[in-house]
């Protein structure tokens, strides 16, 4: 019998698991080694199965999900998060460092209908994560190596050095240095392929926070390049604003308004 | 009394973008009530764009939805140039026309083979329907590769896509990649007309409704960024004047909006698109559809499975005939500078239907204020009475499983993609 997979989907944009169908070659792939049991949007429904690998999309911000999470973790040999919004909460964490309740006031003229979290949380916030896949988006490539490797007893492996290393191994021009652009590449993990330094442009961490970033050294960099001490804030607090290392950076700088954080997930 | 109670409920819709439940309550074979239940977070966009420079809003507006991130990033890109007055020129122009063909063809496909055909064929899934159409689903996927590799060659990635700013794209694609990519569409052209000539064929049910269509519509080509809100019965406005004829409410059921134009439900997407501006589709394209049988404009909502073929098709021709007039350019973007606050206006056609965004900008350049209305909510009302209609013709005495299939098959038509419930502030409209 093929091992059991699931790909399950909670607050996110359907991004990542596009990883799993956008690439014909991967999908086939893939199904070739093991069976998708639930997989909603490419068809099969079945939330509840026992499964060998469950991968999540998606961050925890409803009390549903909150629930969900728990028997997910609980069905799972594997519990493998695919990317940011579920690796660190992803852009939506935004909320979390404001005040959520007059966001939803100012989306909704009834935000009684509504049932959400104050926050919106990283999976690993709920339950214990096996393995993490950083990006937004994950890529095809990151989602068949996990498979493989978990598949063959393997011990997963992916970068945590930072994105620079990739850069160069590239041969790219460092559009830092070189010109002044506020790339986030020193303090971002490696993964996408050095996307935004080979157009030309800076980086904007899609990936998160590299092991041991420096953080404050790093925006000071960025405010002799002229950046405002807000503007180095926001630079942090975008799609790993939820990240300790970027959250800290965050609050440093000054940027969006700051309520102190509660780590509470329940409500 | 004969009072039968019956309650169907499809607790999570497969093969759609997101996650949405449908409840129906039917008594004495009619129906009591429907409900389409839009489950998606919310994820607060518009309020997290408050107090952002410009130029940080095309990046995240492409995070609102995974499958449609180049409708985001031009409606977006639009409207900004907009409150700066900037032209960004010919070479843009066309460029952002070719990133959208690779939209429309990676989407649609997507969902054409992966998701709506299996309903027609009688498979719970692609990958069923893999075993016994393994020819007809592996050409689709080929065909959402091209998709792919369109929008790779202006945006580094399918998924939000890191080439398009304010003023254009990052970097321009040497010769060498445009040629290859030129060829490897040419090489491809001729199974796509396959492909379309195979979905007109599928058994798809008949059924005729008075649809109001709203798309885009411009002067001289088949809409992608630019043109008129228009309708089939005779609306036709400047895209500034949205907020002036449609209306979302917040309703409880769902966290997605519903919108209606001038108080009646509207459909948005291909089929609307393609009832709108056949007439502007090259003759190549109008002769593949004659040939096909199809006829346009069509008041058969499942017509939309064809209307996505045809629509992939032409944007394989369009995207041949970009790239064999294509240049390097001198820039391949305009110098940008917050010169002025003010309001901007974009809208453009997302593979799933107009895609509007309204934002205010101060004189920095940064965010007071944005509305982003996503093209699955302005559907959602017509869904609703789709699926009301659809139902009460099949003849609601039906067993349980034909009612359920006929409904996810109805809701299927529209390609709801329901992880772009972003929603946005307008007080005006909470009249309950």
């Amino acid at each position: 019998m093929k091992p059991r997979v699931a790909v399950h989907k909670f607050s996110s944009c359907d991004g990542c698991q596009l990883a799993f169908i956008n690439d014909g070659k991967v999908l086939l792939g893939v199904t070739s080694l093991v069976d998708l049991v639930h997989f909603a949007e490419a068809g099969p429904v079945d939330p509840y199965a026992k499964v060998d690998i469950a991968f999540v999309e998606g961050s925890v911000s409803t009390p549903h999900e909150f629930e969900m999470i728990k028997k997910i973790r609980e069905n799972s040999d594997y519990l493998v998060t695919i990317g940011a919004c579920a690796t660190s909460g992803g852009l939506q964490a935004l909320r979390n460092t404001a005040n959520a309740e007059e966001w939803f006031k100012g989306v909704y003229a009834h935000p009684e209908y509504l049932d959400n979290l104050k926050t919106a949380t990283p999976i690993s916030d709920h339950v214990t994560v096996d393995l993490e896949l950083w990006g937004c988006p994950v890529s095809p490539k990151q989602v068949v190596t996990a498979v493989r490797w978990l598949l063959s007893g393997v011990q997963p492996s992916f970068p945590h050095d930072s994105m620079c290393l990739e850069c160069k191994r590239q041969g790219n021009v460092c559009v830092l240095v070189t010109q002044g652009m506020p790339c986030m590449g020193p303090v971002t993990k490696g993964g996408c392929g050095a996307l935004c330094p080979s157009f030309g442009r800076a980086c904007y961490s899609c990936f998160g926070p590299s092991e041991n970033p420096n953080t404050t050294s790093f925006g000071n960099r960025l405010e002799g390049l002229g950046l405002m001490p807000d503007e180095v804030a926001r630079r942090f607090m975008m799609i790993h604003s939820n990240t300790p290392e970027f959250a800290k950076a965050g609050k440093h700088f000054k940027g969006i308004p700051v309520v102190e954080e509660s780590k509470e997930g329940g409500n | 009394m004969n009072i039968e109670k019956k309650e169907i409920n499809v607790p999570i819709l497969a093969r759609v973008e997101g996650e949405g439940a449908l409840e129906l309550e039917v008594l004495e074979n009619k129906l009591k009530s429907l409900t389409l239940r839009i489950y998606e977070p919310p994820r607060l966009f518009e309020q997290f764009l408050v107090g952002r420079n410009y130029s940080d809003v095309v990046d995240i507006v492409a995070r609102i939805c995974g499958i449609c991130p180049i409708a985001y990033q031009m409606s977006a890109a639009h409207a900004i140039e907009s409150v700066f007055d900037i032209q960004p020129g010919p070479w843009v122009r066309e460029m952002r026309r070719l990133f959208y063909c690779g939209e429309w063809i990676q989407s649609h496909s997507l969902h054409v083979h992966l998701l709506a055909s299996p309903d027609f064929l009688n498979f719970n899934s692609a990958l069923e329907m893999a075993k016994k159409y393994p020819n007809e689903v592996t050409r689709g996927l080929r065909i959402q590769e091209l998709g792919h590799d369109i929008i790779t060659l202006l945006g580094a990635r399918s998924v939000n896509p890191v080439g398009a700013c304010v003023g254009g794209f990052y970097k321009a694609p040497t010769m060498e990649e445009a040629k290859a990519l030129l060829k490897k569409l040419k090489d491809a052209e001729s199974e796509v007309a396959d492909m379309v000539r195979w979905v007109a064929t599928l058994p798809i049910p008949k059924f005729s409704h008075d649809i109001t269509c709203v798309s885009l519509r411009h002067p001289d080509e088949y809409p992608f960024n630019e043109g008129h809100v228009v309708s089939n019965k005779g609306l036709d406005i400047p895209i500034s004047e949205f907020n002036d004829h449609f209306e979302e409410t917040h309703v409880p059921q769902s966290t997605s909006l519903h919108s209606h134009l001038n108080g009646e439900p509207y459909l948005v997407g291909p089929l609307a698109r393609i009832n709108n501006n056949f007439d502007l589709l090259p003759d190549k394209v109008k002769a593949l559809v004659a040939e096909t049988g199809v006829k346009y404009p069509s008041d058969n909502m499942f017509d939309s499975i064809n209307a996505r073929a045809v629509e992939i098709y032409y944007s394989v021709v369009e995207a041949i005939r970009i790239l064999e007039n294509y240049t390097c350019p001198d820039a391949s973007r305009v110098e940008v500078k917050a010169t002025k606050a003010g309001w901007g206006y974009g809208c453009t056609e997302a593979p799933r239907g107009i895609c509007w965004h309204r934002y205010e900008l101060d004189d920095a350049g940064k965010v007071k204020f944005s509305q982003i209305v996503p093209p699955t909510s302005q559907n959602y009302a017509r869904i609703e009475e789709d699926l009301r209609m659809s139902l009460e013709e099949l003849g609601l005495e039906h067993p349980d499983d034909e009612l359920r299939l006929l409904a996810e098959m109805v809701i299927r038509n529209y390609d709801p993609c329901i992880s772009c419930s972003v929603h946005f502030l307008d007080l005006r409209v909470d009249r309950s």
